[in-house]
């Protein structure tokens, strides 16, 4: 119980940031006007964002544990407590949800029209979820928070989107399930293991045997995999983010492919070190061939959405890239990376939302000439394609040269490599811009396009000062981590040293745990 | 004469739920012979019976053996006791009104008949001996039959119940050979001189004692729906009026399970060990095949009825496991089936009219033109999928929990890979709800009562998901109880 600080704040702050918006939703379902409905959900999610900024403030950089710690008793019959809490890892993501919760609000302002009180409870059941995830610090819940992000998405995607909306969200349910499933065993299996207690502190405190750790690391694996998603089970990716509404293509991509990663930091890192140390070398192989395939893949796609729901899974690979590296560089440039990853994938997502709302198109080859018809947008759509490339100064630089220098230090090979993927998005994303806004004018979407509102301009704004300030001066985000990510470090490599005298094949030891299991299972 | 050889007091008061049941069935029959034709007057005789019972059940209830060994009344029998009751009041409830609009008369008959179902169902659960579970499980056999073939004038209703009166007649045949080859081999049906025989090793013949318990089992799978003996359950299901159709596969799956369960525990606790293997397979089967045939149906209520056979495979994991944790599991699995399979096929029964209404197609728009209908019909199937934040989430965790502690790691993830089938085609509803171009439905006739019962089962289904102790407590003492 030594590392915990207590919530010092005179109110419940991390529960009351997490239930704000399921309360506003209640309040939404008694709710029968559609402009009113539109005015309480962003009046909501800003309430949410204010609420949760006495954490950043109040924040301790320097230790590594748990903060606004909030224990309650909740099923005591299965020794299930609500306990939340957020440390350098957790705490920067909820603003990422608080921010682009209020982005997504206001950018759906025009575009839904029907079943808007539909659409906006399940937005604000998701931002819920969402913030659930990053302060659990109870596997129970955090489950059962992991879970609820999947019902609303899925409406969101399936109800508002395009026209291959259906196929499109079951297809992310199925996957998403199939992941999560698996990890529902191994979490029933933790529990056991880790003598009766969902607590997740007190789970990776235990040194669990050689061979539970790889299973359990698998059965987890396959829930934050396909959350991330890396390399072969990505294919929902595309498909979801392309037919979902824009709010619901932020969400995607800003938040719920980070909860995989998050799931890595939080579970796998610091209650399975063994089996990561042995497993390491697999999964920066799987994020290399991740950023490479996603980048070439990317560079075909004719569909501005699509192009951009590809280019993720070659971020994602950056990411996870940087976590497997298992050095404090690589970790940090993981961590920010998905943070800039948010900003920046989010703010590609609003901008093309933004025109798909005048022209009904995606179609690249319906684009041309931007720069000249709507100068404005341009301004925005040109800052964040140059934040994707990594420019210097801009956020995602920052991350990817961490990254980079952190893989360098763990395997040279998949660290040269990974620099072709950095070639192959300046590549894509170059040539996108200079299709959709510079090129000749396309006559086919001339006559539907008109510059940017200031309600659209206000919602990309706040993402320009994000990229600008996370780039020019990253010690702002990285000073949150700093401690816990040491930590973490840490706790991998002191845990249990491998054994000097065993050679450790990852593949060889998948072959005979696996002749284990059948034999005696 | 001296009546106090045959029984005492004390039987007569354990047994009063069963003696005020009958009571209020015969009443309601009277009522009806007098033709006083007011309606919903022997729906209140009814519901007031169920009442009175009720607190019957709950006043007088001990712990105690009665009628020298035939039923035992225990704190799971009482649970079940509640359990019966209340499937059966919201059973009352969702049927007023629905007969007439099928076509049928309202008779007094069909309340009387769910009334005798309730002392069947009782009867089964307290027993201590074969001979009672015989006779509780053709009380409540014979009447199912009927009520399975309610609507007189609808072909497909008089298919079912005839379905269901020779399959069940033969299932029966099976139990009844059972339990005469039982007691063959233990000279007594008795649970508890059952147990001791066995335990004492002076059983007369083990291979009668094996055929006895296998043929006792497949009479058992028949009632409940195991695979390969579930194939009656699509057809009855989808023939039954929809009222019966809700009932029949909450209350009497609920009875079939805890009067195995009892059988299990207090007659056969060693010998269950050597037949886990066979549970182990029933459940796989039942699980994977009642979800694979799910997935191909176009009509929900057959859809329900193979989700209910899957549903059945995972309680199997329950019986595998048999300690007191799985108990509770089963108990509170259970509650929270009956729960949302309650709430599902009510909406179901207001949607369908004139045999319409109840393809998935038909649902198509629902969302917007029955926002509140919708939401509950939502969370019923989120909930029979097994996501949190819903009741069906903690039961099925409760259950997989149970088998993982017993190192049944391979079944659990048969099991989970199965809710992820079964997401499919839950979901399913779904987006036909929400997600499809409009049409135009049938308007749902509402009663107040009704649509009072849905929004209490959504709540319910939603508590049981969120603050799930209050429920849990009383499931976990009861199953302590038992062992």
């Amino acid at each position: 119980m030594e590392d915990i600080i207590f919530n010092i704040l005179d109110y419940p702050i991390l529960t009351v940031t997490t239930f704000l918006p399921l309360a506003g939703a209640l309040i939404i379902l008694l709710l029968r006007r559609a402009v009113l409905i539109r005015w309480f959900a962003l009046a909501t999610t800003i309430t949410t964002l204010i609420v949760s900024l006495p954490v950043y403030k109040h924040f301790d950089k320097a230790t590594y544990k748990m903060q606004f710690v909030e224990i309650y008793p909740w099923i005591p019959a299965w020794n299930i407590h609500y306990k939340v809490g957020v440390d350098g890892i957790s705490v920067l993501f909820i603003f990422l949800v608080t921010i682009l919760s209020i982005l997504c609000v206001t950018v759906s302002w025009k575009v839904i029209q029907t079943k808007t009180k539909e659409f906006f409870i399940s937005l604000l059941i998701l931002e819920t979820a969402m913030i659930g995830v990053f302060v659990s610090l109870n596997v129970f819940h955090f489950y059962l928070f992991w879970e609820l992000t999947l019902i609303p998405m899925f409406l969101l995607i399936g109800a508002w989107g395009g026209s291959n909306r259906i196929y499109a969200a079951v297809k992310f349910v199925l996957f998403m399930l199939a992941g999560s499933v698996l990890m529902l065993v191994g979490i029933i299996v933790l529990y056991y293991a880790g003598g009766k207690t969902f607590d997740i502190l007190e789970l990776s405190r235990i040194s669990y045997p050689e061979e539970l750790q790889f299973w359990l690391f698998l059965a987890f694996f396959a829930a934050f995999a396909v959350k991330m998603p890396m390399f072969p089970i990505h294919t929902w990716l595309p498909d979801a983010h392309t037919e979902a509404p824009t709010a619901g293509s932020v969400i995607l991509a800003g938040v719920l492919l980070k909860m995989g990663a998050y799931g890595f930091l939080r579970f796998s890192f610091p209650m399975f070190p063994h089996a990561v140390k042995v497993l390491f070398i697999p999964m920066l192989v799987l994020s290399v061939t991740a950023i490479i395939y996603g980048g070439y893949v990317t560079l075909m796609q004719t569909d501005m959405k699509r192009l951009i729901a590809y280019s993720s899974v070659s971020h994602m690979g950056f990411v996870t890239l940087g976590l497997f590296t298992l050095n404090q560089t690589g970790i940090e440039g993981g961590i920010l990376q998905m943070i800039n990853h948010g900003v920046i994938t989010g703010a590609l997502f609003l901008c093309i939302g933004m025109i798909y709302e005048r022209t009904h198109t995606r179609m690249i080859e319906d684009y041309g000439g931007l720069s000249k018809t709507v100068p404005l947008f341009i301004v925005f759509f040109t800052v964040f394609t140059l934040a994707a490339i990594g420019l210097p100064g801009m956020n995602a630089f920052v991350g990817e040269f961490l990254i980079i220098s952190g893989a360098f230090k763990a395997n040279m090979i998949i660290a040269a490599f990974s620099i072709f993927g950095v070639v192959l998005g300046v590549t894509y994303m170059v040539w996108l811009y200079y299709r959709v806004a510079l090129n000749e004018i396309n006559s086919n979407t001339k006559s539907s396009l008109f510059d940017l509102d200031s309600r659209e301009i206000a919602t990309l704004v706040p993402l320009v000062m994000l990229v600008f300030l996370i780039g020019v001066q990253p010690e702002i985000v990285l000073s949150y981590m700093h401690a816990s990510v040491e930590h973490l470090v840490e706790q991998i490599h002191t845990a249990v040293p491998l054994d000097p005298n065993r050679i450790y094949n990852s593949v060889n030891l998948f072959v005979e745990y696996v002749k284990e299991l059948l034999w005696w299972g | 004469m001296d009546l106090s050889r045959y029984f005492t007091l004390a039987d007569i008061s354990g047994i009063a739920p069963e003696i005020v049941l009958t009571i209020a069935a015969l009443s309601v029959l009277t009522v009806e012979m007098m033709r006083v034709s007011r309606p919903g007057i022997n729906l209140m005789v009814a519901a007031a019976g169920l009442l009175v019972a009720g607190v019957f059940a709950a006043q007088g209830f001990k712990e105690e053996i009665l009628f020298g060994g035939m039923l035992r009344l225990n704190k799971i029998s009482l649970f079940f006791d509640f359990l019966y009751l209340a499937v059966a009041f919201g059973t009352l409830i969702l049927s007023q009104g629905y007969l007439e609009k099928k076509g049928g008369k309202p008779r007094g008959e069909y309340h009387a008949l769910i009334l005798f179902c309730v002392i069947g169902m009782m009867l089964m659960t307290e027993a201590n001996d074969l001979v009672i579970v015989f006779l509780g499980l053709e009380l409540l056999s014979l009447s199912l039959y009927i009520l399975v073939g309610f609507l007189r004038h609808d072909v497909l209703s008089n298919e079912s119940g005839l379905k269901y009166l020779f399959l069940g007649a033969f299932s029966t045949g099976f139990f009844l050979f059972g339990a005469a080859l039982i007691y063959g081999a233990a000279g007594t049906t008795n649970y508890n001189e059952i147990a001791s025989v066995v335990a004492s090793g002076e059983i007369l013949s083990y291979l009668y004692l094996s055929l006895g318990i296998g043929l006792l089992l497949i009479g058992f799978a028949f009632k409940v729906a195991l695979v390969p003996f579930h194939l009656w359950s699509p057809d009855v299901y989808q023939g039954a009026p929809t009222t019966v159709t809700a009932f029949l596969c909450t209350a009497p799956k609920a009875a079939g399970f805890g009067a195995l369960l009892n059988i299990f525990i207090v007659a056969f606790p060693e010998i269950q060990i050597e037949w886990q293997k066979l549970f182990w397979i029933l459940a796989a089967l039942t699980m994977t095949i009642g979800n694979i045939s799910a997935l191909m149906q176009s009509h929900v209520k057959r859809m329900l009825a193979f989700s209910s056979v899957s549903h059945a495979g995972y309680l199997v994991l329950g019986v595998l496991v048999l300690n007191s944790v799985g108990l509770s599991a089963v108990l509170f699995y259970l509650v929270v089936y009956s729960a949302m399979n309650l709430g599902a096929f009510a909406i179901l029964l207001l949607v369908e009219k004139d045999g319409k209404g109840l393809n998935f197609k038909d649902y198509r728009g629902f969302a917007t033109q029955h926002p509140w209908m919708a939401v509950a019909m939502a969370v019923f199937m989120i909930s029979l999928a097994g996501f949190p934040p819903t009741g069906g989430f903690i039961a099925k965790y409760g259950l997989l929990s149970s088998a993982v502690a017993e190192g049944y790691i391979w079944l659990v993830v048969i099991a989970v890979l199965n809710t992820l089938v079964s997401a499919y085609y839950y979901l399913r509803l779904i987006v036909n709800m929400y997600m499809q171009e409009e049409k135009d439905i049938s308007n749902p006739v509402s009663g107040v009562l009704v649509l009072g019962l849905i929004g209490f089962l959504a709540v319910i289904v939603l508590i049981l998901g969120i603050t799930p102790e209050f429920l849990l407590n009383i499931t976990t003492e009861a199953a302590t109880t038992a062992f």
